[in-house]
């Protein structure tokens, strides 16, 4: 040994089966060769199939005529549509239920959370209660109670309830006026964007002279001023070119107006109610992390309240609130896949499920509709980094 | 204040009881609802929303609700039908599983529990090899109890499995067989070797990305293309296989978040006194990284626990599907709420206690920093 050691410096060149670098490498090639047999295995075997039971693959299907009505759509559809069509409508009504779902989740979660650490014992234990029983109770399970229990239960359309003459709830669902444009509605819109344009001008203006001078600028009454002011002069130049379409009964069931298809309703209810309750807790976790001393010397500064919690605790609080809630917002949008257990004409439903059926091309649609969610799943993680790291703490 | 005269001498000023309404009941009223014009507006609001909500589920579900009969008849009064739930109890925990045969489920949950049992005793010893029995030998003696066909026992198709069984079947069977993969990949993700690496983000971002209910359809439909002419499975096992493959890409990312908690000198003196690769993962970092994340896992469990009910999308029958089944029986048309309110029930009481429990262990394993 010792004179092993004194002959060399260096140590002995380990045999190749021992070196690390090759080992590695032989690893890898070890399992890259593995998943690559994997999937040729299966490859093979689907072709087989496929062959066997005389399933041309591509994805031709898509030009191809549908044939089948869709309960909902938010763009032009028949059945004279294609597929790729029917692909846009599911798309649309999954991104339209994700959306209502997202807004009202995060407005009651927000205050869910900031009611469970209210110094109202009442309102504090009741937003506990809330929270504990909703978020364990399957989300699948809720949408049922909301769809069969409650909302299929509703009067029929002829004893509908029904608000002002003008909004009526049965069970086909939510009817309310529809505006109709008329001519000169453009004036209005305009108008509209004008005002948007000059205040968002505005806040960089006010934001600049109060770096510089120190002088305020009340943004916000300005802001509620002219959006609501400069489309309403244009209202009144051109005439309120507007009216309402109200939905009445013939026959059986209501024409006209707005309809909110109850599928809808109960879907987005249930998604927003049971997501509220994972945004009331990761908000309330968020306002925990700030500390209260934070607090205390916004206050010894002479900082008033409210601005306190804009300028002081609700930025800390959103750094450590933005990553779960993205997360939150991503899982409610896979979870309104579940539109399929009532119907709910989403992607699932009706690409997934209707076109699945009509044309057996299993792979192809079922990967257009993974390669949908991973797209969505993709996108809202790639924001998420992006504003982690523009929140990022930038320590000196 | 100032014009009284004093009563006592200085230093011989007998110590009060603070006032009465600042003490008590009342105080506590006072300080904990009555606060401030803001904080009374709340609770009167709050006590008018428990007015409206209480109340009519009280005498709903327990003063108006019919709870002794044995058919559809004796629900005649104003509130819940609690007869209908007896009614199809059975099929409601056990799906069509033959009468005959159901003290075989019987048996394997009553062998659980008395094996469990031991785990939750600090002083029990042979927790190592109970906790193998459990994880390897219980299935293995479950699986023979429910498929029967051998020792003299009848065989019963997985058709047949269903209610509140099939749901414990699923998870249970989901979350024990995701554990070893999920570890598998939260070693991958965390390795040097590009490709290992590479391999195994792009397989947990691939599950973590897509809905359940898409692996669901996945598993039913295109699963059986990729098998080769002859080969069949069971919906059932088909179905496992999927939410496997899910939760396991979820407990990766658990995993790896307990892996990422572990000091890296824990690692570097592992190596420093010449363990291997895995010596140093089986014996320094998994025991304490585990640790960490039993809480963790127990919520993964969870999660899965309330997911199991998408089986129904693709015809089995689990709690919340026979709920659905029997809710439409023609002889009992008109009671879906009793039937979601009982199943809801009997999720909560699962999820909850578990989400106690895991957050007594995130406690007790909180040793501080």
């Amino acid at each position: 040994m010792a004179q092993g050691v004194s002959n060399s410096n260096r140590p002995a060149k380990p045999p190749i089966w021992n070196d690390p670098v090759y080992r590695a490498l032989f690893f890898q090639f070890l399992v890259l060769g593995g998943v690559i047999a994997l999937g040729a295995y299966l490859i093979s075997n689907t072709l087989d199939n496929l062959a066997r039971q005389g399933i041309a693959s591509g994805f031709g299907f898509l030009d191809t005529t549908a044939g089948f009505s869709i309960l909902m759509s938010l763009i032009d559809y028949s059945e004279e549509n294609t597929y790729g069509r029917a692909f846009f409508v599911g798309l649309f009504n999954t991104l339209l239920v994700a959306g209502i779902g997202i807004f009202f989740a995060t407005i009651f979660g927000f205050l869910v959370g900031v009611a469970r650490l209210s110094s109202n014992w009442l309102l504090a234990k009741m937003a506990t209660v809330y929270i504990e029983t909703l978020r364990n109770i399957p989300l699948l399970l809720q949408i049922f109670f909301w769809y069969f229990g409650v909302l299929r239960n509703l009067p029929a359309p002829r004893d509908s309830a029904m608000v002002m003459e003008s909004f009526f709830l049965n069970n086909r669902g939510l009817y309310s006026p529809r505006p109709v444009f008329e001519d000169g509605f453009a004036l209005i819109s305009w108008a509209f964007v004008a005002a948007i344009v000059i205040i968002i001008f505005m806040a960089k203006w006010a934001h600049k002279r109060q770096e510089k001078t120190g002088q305020q600028f009340h943004t916000v009454y300005a802001s509620i001023g002219i959006i609501i002011g400069l489309p309403s002069i244009a209202a009144v130049i051109a005439g309120f070119p507007m009216s309402w379409n109200y939905p009445e009964l013939t026959g059986f069931n209501f024409t006209g107006g707005i309809v909110v298809i109850p599928e809808l309703v109960s879907l987005a209810l249930a998604l927003s109610l049971y997501t509220a309750t994972f945004i009331a807790e990761i908000v309330r976790s968020g306002i925990m992390a700030v500390s209260h001393g934070q607090t205390e010397a916004s206050y010894a500064l002479g900082i008033k309240p409210g601005v306190t919690l804009r300028k002081v605790v609700i930025p800390q609080a959103l750094r450590v609130i933005i990553p779960p809630l993205t997360s939150q917002y991503l899982n409610l949008t896979k979870n309104s896949s579940l539109a399929a257990a009532i119907a709910y004409p989403d992607l699932v439903l009706v690409f997934g499920g209707i076109v699945l059926n009509q044309t057996g091309q299993a792979i192809e649609v079922l990967s257009i509709t993974m390669a949908v969610y991973l797209t969505i799943s993709l996108l809202i993680s790639a924001f998420m980094n992006w504003y982690n790291n523009k929140m990022a703490l930038v320590e000196r | 204040m100032s014009d009284q005269k004093p009563t006592h001498k200085l230093g011989e000023h007998p110590d009060w009881a603070p006032p009465s309404i600042t003490i008590g009941a009342v105080g506590w009223v006072r300080a904990n609802m009555l606060s401030s014009p803001l904080n009374i507006f709340l609770t009167l609001l709050c006590g008018y929303l428990i007015y409206l909500s209480v109340p009519p589920v009280v005498q709903w579900a327990f003063l108006d609700a019919d709870w002794f009969g044995t058919n559809r008849d004796d629900c005649s009064r104003e509130g819940a039908c609690w007869i209908y739930i007896g009614f199809w109890f059975k099929q409601i925990m056990y799906g069509r599983y033959p009468d005959t045969e159901v003290w075989r489920i019987n048996f394997a949950y009553a062998l659980l529990v008395v094996a469990a049992i031991p785990l939750f005793v600090p002083s029990f010893r042979w927790k190592g090899w109970l906790s193998v029995f459990l994880l390897i030998g219980y299935p293995i003696i479950a699986f023979y109890l429910f498929v029967g066909g051998s020792f003299g026992m009848e065989h019963v198709e997985t058709p047949l499995w269903g209610g509140l069984f099939l749901t414990l079947v699923i998870s249970v069977l989901g979350i024990v067989a995701s554990l070893p993969i999920g570890i598998v990949l939260a070693l991958g993700r965390r390795s040097d070797m590009p490709v290992v690496k590479a391999i195994c983000i792009g397989f947990i971002e691939f599950w973590r990305g897509i809905p359940l209910i898409t692996v669901l359809f996945m598993s039913s439909v295109m699963f059986p293309l990729f098998l080769p002419e002859g080969m069949h499975f069971d919906k059932l096992i088909r179905a496992l296989i999927g939410v496997m493959l899910f939760s396991a890409a979820y407990m990766a990312e658990v995993v790896r978040g307990g892996l990422q908690a572990i000091p890296k000198g824990q690692t570097e003196a592992a190596e420093a006194l010449g363990l291997s690769y895995w010596k140093t993962m089986n014996l320094v970092i998994m025991p304490q990284a585990l640790k960490l994340v039993i809480p963790g896992i127990v919520n993964t469990f969870i999660g899965l626990f309330k997911d199991t009910t998408l089986v129904l999308i693709i015809g089995l029958f689990d709690l919340l599907g026979m709920i659905q089944l029997v809710g439409t029986n023609p002889d009992w048309l008109g009671f879906h709420i009793e039937g979601y309110v009982f199943a809801a029930f009997v999720f909560w009481c699962f999820c909850f206690s578990m989400s106690r429990y895991s957050q007594h262990l995130e406690k007790k394993l909180h040793t501080g920093h």
